[in-house]
């Protein structure tokens, strides 16, 4: 524990520039909207892996925090020509104060009775949007093409947006490996093993809870706000789509939860698998691969959950104990 | 003489269920309290009582000179309450160190990681875990667990240690061990409770007794006052093991 | 607001609510017995309401034969889901058996999906309807809500009167003490889960009868089963009964008196309501 940033730290850092630096130095337009993808994944698991993987508390709704911050953001740009800088702040804004409030209340319900809360508020959220006049109820909000101006041009626009996730990225797994190493994650993880020990110990829980809720939360409203802007429109079963939510679950068991490294490599996994299904040329019989998309992944999900529950990463960990001090 | 802990007509009802039956008594700093009693007695709901976990639906527990009762158990935690369980509860997936380090770091002293880390090192070669401190919790074997337990209660530096139940499970030898280790940690100025079955042990290291029957306190005093106490001997009754035990300890 | 236009949508609230109702009660069983939350079941919904569609829409067979059908099939598929993706993680943190079932939701609904895409399906089936004065009810929801009335009967006698039912309610009580008397928990646990499945289906099936949907259409339905099975308590299947009426109730009433697309708000708003204030549900659930 003394060296905070040791080799897992660097190796992390090491796995996220390999993603996300090819399309910048080729400037390659294709490549850089695949790994935007990857990048957004990325952001969104490693964030739902504070609350999920170190603390144990599965959201399984967390797709509120991306659509809710994506509104938000919409809003300021299309009615206050915000920058993007503070429409994006925003969202993460909104988001942090959403978490924080519903924290205290929702964080007191356990296992899957706080899974479904989730998904609760995550429904509630989105129709009451559907309505909500301010964020263009049903229809949602569409961008005129004259804020792109300030960015060179939509082209131009699409580039400042991948900076912009690369760094959110970067911020996101260095907020995640950092919080694992401090005395706030051990809190976090004293939660995760044992909830009723972790009081005893002197750990105020309901705090330590919300604020863990508040870290995930955050970054994914500031993915949302980048994603919509960068889509150009926002509605409400694109913003609340709760199979993102699944998708990001699916990603750090894939990878492991609970390690910072799991999740990049869940996502990274997940993406290209999703991408190479959705553009396969294979048919079987009569059937094109790509309709089965959904079939795959699902029996991918089956074979993860009743066969390396910890994933790739937790896996390694098990059966080589010298790679966990290398593997975070 | 300071009084650490007082508990005042402390009564807890689970539904009809009288847990605990208006108990009384006063701990004085530096002292080690034995807690006896058949199972059932209320001795786990008492602990659960003073630390917290559970809120007394009468009477009142005074910590240091304040007013403790209906505090959370983590606030009781920062003002210097530590204990163990009767059914280890270690952090399987955190190694030992890390699982130790937890009871510095969110105990009385509050520490950083670094020192807490410096602390957890000592107390783990005090209760004798030392060469297994980059182990995960979930490894240990029973013993190891008990005293991990304590290392991570320890790690508080507690004003008050509640012990549950510490020395069953153990062989012969290893109790010894532990016993060792309970004094250790009085000479160490930490006043304790224990709740424990294995007589010889806890009449040894006790400085006082009491006894609890259906949550009534039935008795009170020193190890040879307890077990020459015809209601004792009657609570017992029916656990032949027992008799025999205290009969052999008097 | 006229009268009648109030007791018809009471009326019609409350049919299409015990509806509702008897999803959320396989939802409820399964809860109870074993403590998971089946995420597959909108996909067991969905594929009641196709068994009907297909057997009526090709081959002309009657819903209601065509009903018994879809119980069968989703008894047997329940079975199946159980051994298959329940039994190895039903001890592991319940965080495996939601993915579990969600993976299993994923996978019938995948199937659907090629297999029929998602356009929407309206199964044209009537028996006309029953006029009481000025009020109007549609025959098919009549017999859709006495057919729920008689499989909530038939499974309470099931339940009580009946040895494996009894196991059922045992294992639910007490898995270890049930174990320790000789009860086959793990069978008994199979099949409960195919009788929560079978209800399912039989819920989706009725629906087709009266209501157009596609592929998708389970997740709604499997929305509402949560929303219900809260209500009413968790693990308490007579009281997903309950919930679904008061679910009926609301999309009866709410639409008179506020746009239709609020309705979903305030359920989903009464869902967190009652996790928060009383997560045991109104009737009393299982932790």
């Amino acid at each position: 524990m003394k060296t905070r940033f040791d080799l897992g730290f660097w190796l992390v850092l090491v796995a996220i520039a390999v993603i996300a630096f090819p399309p910048i130095l080729g400037q390659n337009a294709a490549l850089r909207e695949k790994t935007f993808t990857i990048l957004l994944a990325i952001v969104m698991a490693s964030s739902l892996n504070i609350i999920m993987g170190y603390t144990g508390y599965v959201s399984f709704g967390h797709v509120v925090f991306y659509g809710l911050g994506g509104y938000m953001g919409m809003y300021l740009v299309d009615n206050f020509a915000a920058p993007l800088p503070l429409a994006v702040l925003a969202g993460g804004i909104i988001s942090g104060a959403l978490a924080f409030l519903l924290g205290k209340a929702i964080l007191r319900l356990r296992g899957a009775y706080f899974a479904l809360v989730t998904i609760g508020i995550n429904e509630a959220v989105r129709t009451f949007v559907s309505n909500f006049q301010p964020f263009g109820a049903a229809t949602g909000i569409e961008l005129q093409f004259a804020v792109y101006k300030p960015y060179g041009g939509p082209a131009q626009a699409l580039w400042f947006v991948y900076y912009s996730v690369v760094g959110l990225a970067i911020f996101g797994v260095v907020f995640s490996y950092w919080l694992k190493k401090s005395k706030f994650g051990l809190a976090l993880m004293t939660i995760r093993e044992d909830e009723d020990a972790a009081e005893v110990l002197g750990i105020f829980t309901p705090d330590a809870k919300t604020w863990a809720f508040v870290f995930s939360a955050i970054l994914p409203g500031m993915l949302g706000a980048l994603f919509f802007f960068k889509n150009g429109n926002v509605e409400p079963s694109d913003a609340f789509r709760l199979g993102f939510s699944i998708e990001s679950l699916v990603m750090i068991m894939l990878g492991g939860q609970g390690t910072v490294l799991g999740p990049i490599l869940g996502a990274l996994s997940y993406q290209q698998l999703r991408g190479a299904l959705l553009t396969s040329d294979i048919v079987i019989g009569a059937f094109p691969l790509k309709d089965f998309q959904l079939v795959i992944s699902g029996v991918l999900l089956l074979l993860i959950v009743l066969f390396i529950p910890s994933g790739f990463v937790g896996w390694l960990r098990q059966r080589i104990p010298q790679l966990r001090r290398v593997l975070e | 003489m300071t009084i650490l802990l007082s508990v005042q007509g402390v009564t807890k009802r689970f539904g009809g269920l009288q847990a605990l039956t208006r108990v009384t008594f006063d701990l004085p700093q530096g002292q080690i309290l034995g807690l006896i009693g058949p199972n059932g007695a209320g001795k786990t709901t008492l602990f659960n009582t003073i630390n917290g976990v559970y809120v007394p639906d009468e009477g009142r527990t005074m910590f240091r000179g304040k007013d403790v009762t209906g505090k959370k158990s983590y606030e009781l935690s920062r003002m210097g309450m530590a204990r163990t369980h009767q059914i280890v509860r270690p952090l399987n997936d955190l190694t030992v160190l890390e699982n130790v380090m937890a009871g510095a770091c969110f105990g009385r002293e509050n520490h950083p990681l670094d020192a807490a880390e410096k602390i957890a090192k000592e107390v783990l070669s005090f209760v004798g875990l030392n060469a297994r401190s980059s182990q995960l919790a979930g490894s240990l074997n029973v013993a190891q667990k008990k005293r991990l337990e304590m290392a991570r209660a320890l790690a508080a530096k507690p004003y008050l240690l509640l012990l549950d139940e510490v020395l069953a499970g153990l062989n012969p030898s290893e109790i010894d061990g532990m016993v060792q280790t309970v004094l250790n940690i009085r000479e160490q100025g930490i006043t304790i409770i224990m709740i424990e079955h294995v007589m010889k042990a806890v009449m040894n290291v006790s400085d006082r007794i009491i006894v609890l029957d259906y949550g009534h306190q039935i008795a009170e005093g020193s190890p040879e006052e307890v077990v020459n106490n015809p209601k004792v001997v009657e609570a017992y009754l029916g656990d032949t093991r027992m008799v025999k035990h205290l009969v052999r300890e008097a | 607001m006229n009268f009648f236009t109030l007791l018809t949508a009471l009326i019609d609230g409350l049919l299409i609510g015990v509806v509702y109702g008897i999803a959320a009660m396989g939802l409820n069983l399964i809860w109870g017995v074993m403590r998971v939350i089946n995420l597959a079941h909108g996909a067991l919904i969905a594929m009641g309401m196709f068994t009907v569609y297909l057997l009526y829409s090709n081959f002309g067979l009657n819903p209601y034969l065509a009903l018994l059908l879809a119980a069968v099939l989703g008894l047997l598929m329940g079975m199946l889901i159980y051994f298959v993706a329940i039994k190895r993680v039903q001890n592991a943190p319940y965080l495996s058996t939601l993915l579990a079932t969600f993976a299993v939701n994923m996978i019938l609904i995948g199937l659907g999906t090629a297999a029929f895409t998602t356009t929407p399906r309206d199964s044209g089936f009537s028996i006309g309807s029953l006029s009481l004065g000025p009020i109007t009810l549609q025959g098919t929801r009549l017999v859709a809500a006495f057919v729920t009335l008689a499989v909530t009967g038939t499974l309470y006698f099931f339940l009580y009167r009946t040895i494996p039912g009894k196991h059922i309610r045992a294992v639910s009580n007490n898995r270890a003490a049930a174990e320790l008397m000789g009860i086959p928990s793990v069978r008994v646990m199979a099949l409960s889960f195919g009788i929560g499945a079978m209800l399912a289906a039989i819920a989706g099936a009725l629906i087709a009868t009266f209501f157009s949907f596609t592929v998708l259409s389970g997740d709604v339905y499997q929305q509402k089963s949560f929303i219900i099975g809260v209500l009413g308590g968790l693990g308490n299947p007579l009281g997903a009964l309950l919930g679904g009426l008061i679910l009926g109730v609301l999309e009866g009433l709410l639409p008179l008196a506020m746009p239709n697309t609020w309705v979903p708000v305030i359920e989903f708003g009464l869902f967190i309501f009652i996790l928060l204030v009383k997560p045991s549900g109104l009737l009393g659930g299982k932790k």
